[in-house]
C-alpha cells in the first residue's frame, strides 16, 4: 500500500467537525446509506429474526402464533429421519463437487488455458450452461433423463449399445448422482472461469522458470501453478459449499425431492414445510438451522484458511 | 503412452494437441447435447417428436414456435420479466453505487460494523430466507402494502437480496481509485456528491456495467421469488410461467420444446453481448471477495 499523501492544511481545518464540510458529509453518508440499509434490515435482518420468534411456535399461519413450544421444532427436526437425509445429501452433494466437479473446472481450465486457438469459442461454450435458468436446465434434462428410450436420449444411447433403460430419476439408489450430474453441467463454467482468471493473473515467467530448472508440465503445475491458485480455489470451494447447501429449484422441478425422498435437500425440505404443509413454525426452525449452517461454515472456514499466501493479490 | 519419447518430436507434439482438443471437444458436445435436443424437438410437429425423436428437424417445422408466439400469454410473462429486470437493475445499481461510495470513500463511526452487517447477507440467500421472507411479505400485505401477487413484491425482495455481493463488487472498484483524486477534487471545491456523481461514476463505468449485467441475468432467471409471491396468471414472469407451460403441457415434447427454447434465447442473446461484463464482475466478486 503507498501512503496517501499529507492532505493540505487548508483541507484540514476545512473539514474540522462542525464546519460546513463536516455537515454536509454527515448528510451524504446518511442519505447514500438510507436506501440500501432500510431494504437490508425490512427483507433480510427482519425475516430472520422474526423467524427465530415463529420458531418456537406451532403455527399453522392462521391468526397470530400462539401455540408456544420451546424448542420441540428444533428436536423434531433433528428425530425427523427425511431432515437427516437431506443433511446427508447437501454433505453427498459438496463432497462429489470438491472431488470431480472442482477438478474437473481445474483440469478444462488448465487446457483452455492461455494461448490455446480456440479458447474463445470453448470458454463460451462451458460457460454457457451458467447463464441459462435453473428453470430451462431443469426441463431441459428432465427429457434427456426419461425412462421411455423414444423419448429419453440417454436410454436411447444406452439401448444402442446393449444396455437396458435405467430410471435415471426413479431409482433411489442413483438419483442423487443423477442430479449431481445436472448440477456439474451447470456449474463447472463458473468455476473454470474463475481458474482461468486466477491462471492470467500468475506471470509466465515463473513457470518458465521451472522449465528451465527442468521441472516437467506435470511437476510445475502441482508445486507452482496450484500454490500460486490459492486464494481462487479457497473462493471457488466456499462458493462451491454454500451453493450446495442450498439447492432448490433444480432439484425441486426434477424430482420434488423424490423419490421416497432420495434427493431431498435442506432447501426442498424446508420448502415442504413452510409452503406445501404450512407448519411455518416449523420450517421457520429448518430456516435457522440451514442460516446457522451457513454462518457456521463460513466462520470457521474463514479461520481455517487465513494463512499467508505465496505471493499476495493472486 | 509410455514410448510416447521413441516418436519423433513434431508426432510428439501433433498427437499431444490432438488428444487436447479430443478432450475439450467431448465437453463440448456434453454441453450442448441437452441443448441440441431441446432445439430439434422444438422444431417438430407431435408426431415427428414420437416417431424420430433425435434425428435433425426436416422440414423444420415452425407451427409450435407460431402458435406459442402468436398467443398473448408468451408476451404477457416476456413483459413481466422485462419490467421486473429493468427495475430491479435500475434500483440494485443506483443503491448499491450509493451505499458503496460510503463505504469505499467515508469515514464515520460505525462504519466496520454497518458494512459487516451488509456481509452477513452473503451467508444468508434467498434460498435459505425464502420462507422467512414470505412470512415478511404476508404481513406487509395485511397491512395494506400490495407486496403479495404483485411484481413490486417481486422487485423488493430480488433488490434486498442483490445488496450485499453488489456492494462489495463496488466497493472494491471505488476503493481501487485513487485518493489523491478526490482531494484535487475537493481542493478544486467539488461537493462530496460532485466528486460521486462527475468523478467517481464515470470512472467506474465498466463496474457499473457488470453489476448491471449480473443483475440483470439474475432478476430474468430467478423462478423461486416469483413462485412464492405470484399467484395470478398474467403476472407470472418467464421462468414461472415455463414451469407451469412444462406442468400443463408436459405431454407434448414438441411444444414445451418451442416454450423452453423461446425463453432461453433472450439470455443467450443478452449472453453473447455482454459476455464481458458477466465474466469480469463475477470474477472481481469472487476473487476479492
Amino acid at each position: 500500500m503507498q501512503s496517501v499523501p499529507a492532505i493540505p492544511d487548508i483541507l484540514k481545518l476545512k473539514r474540522a467537525s462542525g464546519s460546513p464540510r463536516r455537515f454536509q458529509d454527515i448528510l451524504v453518508i446518511i442519505l447514500f446509506l438510507l436506501p440500501a440499509l432500510i431494504l437490508f434490515l425490512l427483507f433480510v435482518i427482519y425475516p430472520i429474526s422474526q423467524s427465530v420468534y415463529y420458531s418456537l411456535f406451532n403455527w399453522k399461519g392462521f391468526g397470530p402464533a400462539v401455540d408456544f413450544v420451546g424448542l420441540d421444532n428444533f428436536k423434531s427436526i433433528l428425530a425427523d429421519r427425511v431432515f437427516l437425509i437431506a443433511l446427508r445429501n447437501g454433505f453427498f452433494i459438496i463432497v462429489f463437487s470438491l472431488l470431480f466437479q472442482l477438478p474437473l473446472s481445474m483440469l478444462l481450465a488448465v487446457l483452455v488455458g492461455r494461448d490455446l486457438p480456440g479458447r474463445v469459442f470453448f470458454r463460451a461454450i462451458f460457460f454457457m450452461p451458467f447463464v441459462l435458468s435453473e428453470v430451462i436446465t431443469a426441463i431441459m434434462w428432465l427429457f434427456i433423463f426419461n425412462p421411455d428410450p423414444d423419448r429419453g436420449f440417454l436410454n436411447a444411447v444406452v439401448v444402442l449399445f446393449g444396455g437396458k433403460p435405467v430410471s435415471w430419476l426413479g431409482n433411489p439408489d442413483i438419483v442423487l448422482l443423477v442430479i449431481f450430474v445436472v448440477l456439474t453441467w451447470k456449474y463447472f463454467g463458473f468455476h473454470m472461469l474463475l481458474y482461468l482468471t486466477g491462471l492470467q493473473n500468475i506471470p509466465t515467467e515463473i513457470e518458465e522458470a521451472a522449465r528451465i530448472d527442468g521441472a516437467n508440465a506435470v511437476q510445475s503445475f502441482f508445486r507452482i501453478t496450484l500454490p500460486l491458485l490459492g486464494t481462487t480455489i479457497r473462493t471457488s470451494v466456499y462458493l462451491s459449499v454454500l451453493g450446495s447447501i442450498q439447492q432448490f429449484i433444480l432439484v425441486w422441478i426434477m424430482t420434488k425431492g423424490g423419490p421416497v425422498n432420495a434427493s431431498e435437500t435442506l432447501a426442498t425440505y424446508m420448502y415442504r414445510f413452510g409452503f406445501v404443509r404450512f407448519q411455518l413454525g416449523y420450517g421457520s426452525a429448518v430456516a435457522i438451522y440451514m442460516f446457522l449452517i451457513c454462518v457456521i461454515f463460513s466462520l470457521v472456514y474463514q479461520r481455517l484458511t487465513r494463512r499467508p499466501d505465496y505471493l499476495t493479490g493472486l | 503412452m509410455p514410448f510416447a519419447y521413441l516418436l519423433p518430436r513434431w508426432l510428439q507434439r501433433t498427437l499431444s494437441r490432438f488428444f487436447h482438443y479430443l478432450a475439450l471437444i467431448l465437453i463440448v458436445v456434453v454441453v450442448v447435447v441437452p441443448i441440441v435436443m431441446l432445439v430439434f424437438a422444438a422444431l417438430k410437429t407431435r408426431g415427428e417428436v414420437m416417431s424420430q425423436p433425435y434425428t435433425p428437424p426436416n422440414p423444420v417445422r415452425w407451427e409450435n414456435i407460431q402458435s406459442i408466439l402468436g398467443g398473448a400469454v408468451f408476451w404477457g410473462m416476456l413483459r413481466n420479466s422485462l419490467v421486473v429486470m429493468l427495475v430491479v437493475t435500475a434500483a440494485v445499481v443506483v443503491i448499491c453505487s450509493l451505499a458503496a461510495f460510503v463505504f469505499a470513500r467515508m469515514e464515520f463511526k460505525g462504519k466496520n460494523w454497518a458494512f459487516n452487517l451488509f456481509t452477513l447477507g452473503l451467508m444468508f440467500p434467498i434460498n435459505i430466507a425464502i420462507l422467512p421472507v414470505y412470512l415478511v411479505l404476508r404481513q406487509m400485505d395485511q397491512m395494506g402494502v400490495n407486496v403479495i401477487d404483485s411484481l413490486w413484491g417481486v422487485i423488493l425482495v430480488q433488490v434486498a437480496f442483490a445488496l450485499s455481493g453488489n456492494i462489495l463488487i463496488l466497493r472494491g472498484f471505488f476503493t481501487a481509485i485513487p485518493a489523491e483524486l478526490q482531494d484535487a477534487a475537493y481542493i478544486d471545491g467539488c461537493t462530496v456528491f460532485d466528486f460521486f456523481w462527475r468523478i467517481l461514476l464515470p470512472l467506474a463505468k465498466p463496474a457499473l456495467a457488470s453489476v448491471a449485467a449480473l443483475t440483470m441475468i439474475a432478476s430474468w432467471n430467478d423462478l423461486l421469488v416469483p413462485l412464492i409471491v405470484i399467484n395470478t396468471e398474467t403476472l407470472w414472469t418467464l421462468p414461472l410461467g415455463t414451469m407451469q407451460f412444462q406442468g400443463q403441457y408436459g405431454q407434448d415434447l414438441a411444444l414445451v420444446s418451442a416454450f423452453v427454447a423461446l425463453s432461453a434465447i433472450p439470455t443467450l442473446i443478452f449472453y453473447l453481448f455482454a459476455e464481458r461484463q458477466i465474466v469480469s464482475g463475477l470474477t472481481a466478486g469472487a476473487v476479492k471477495g
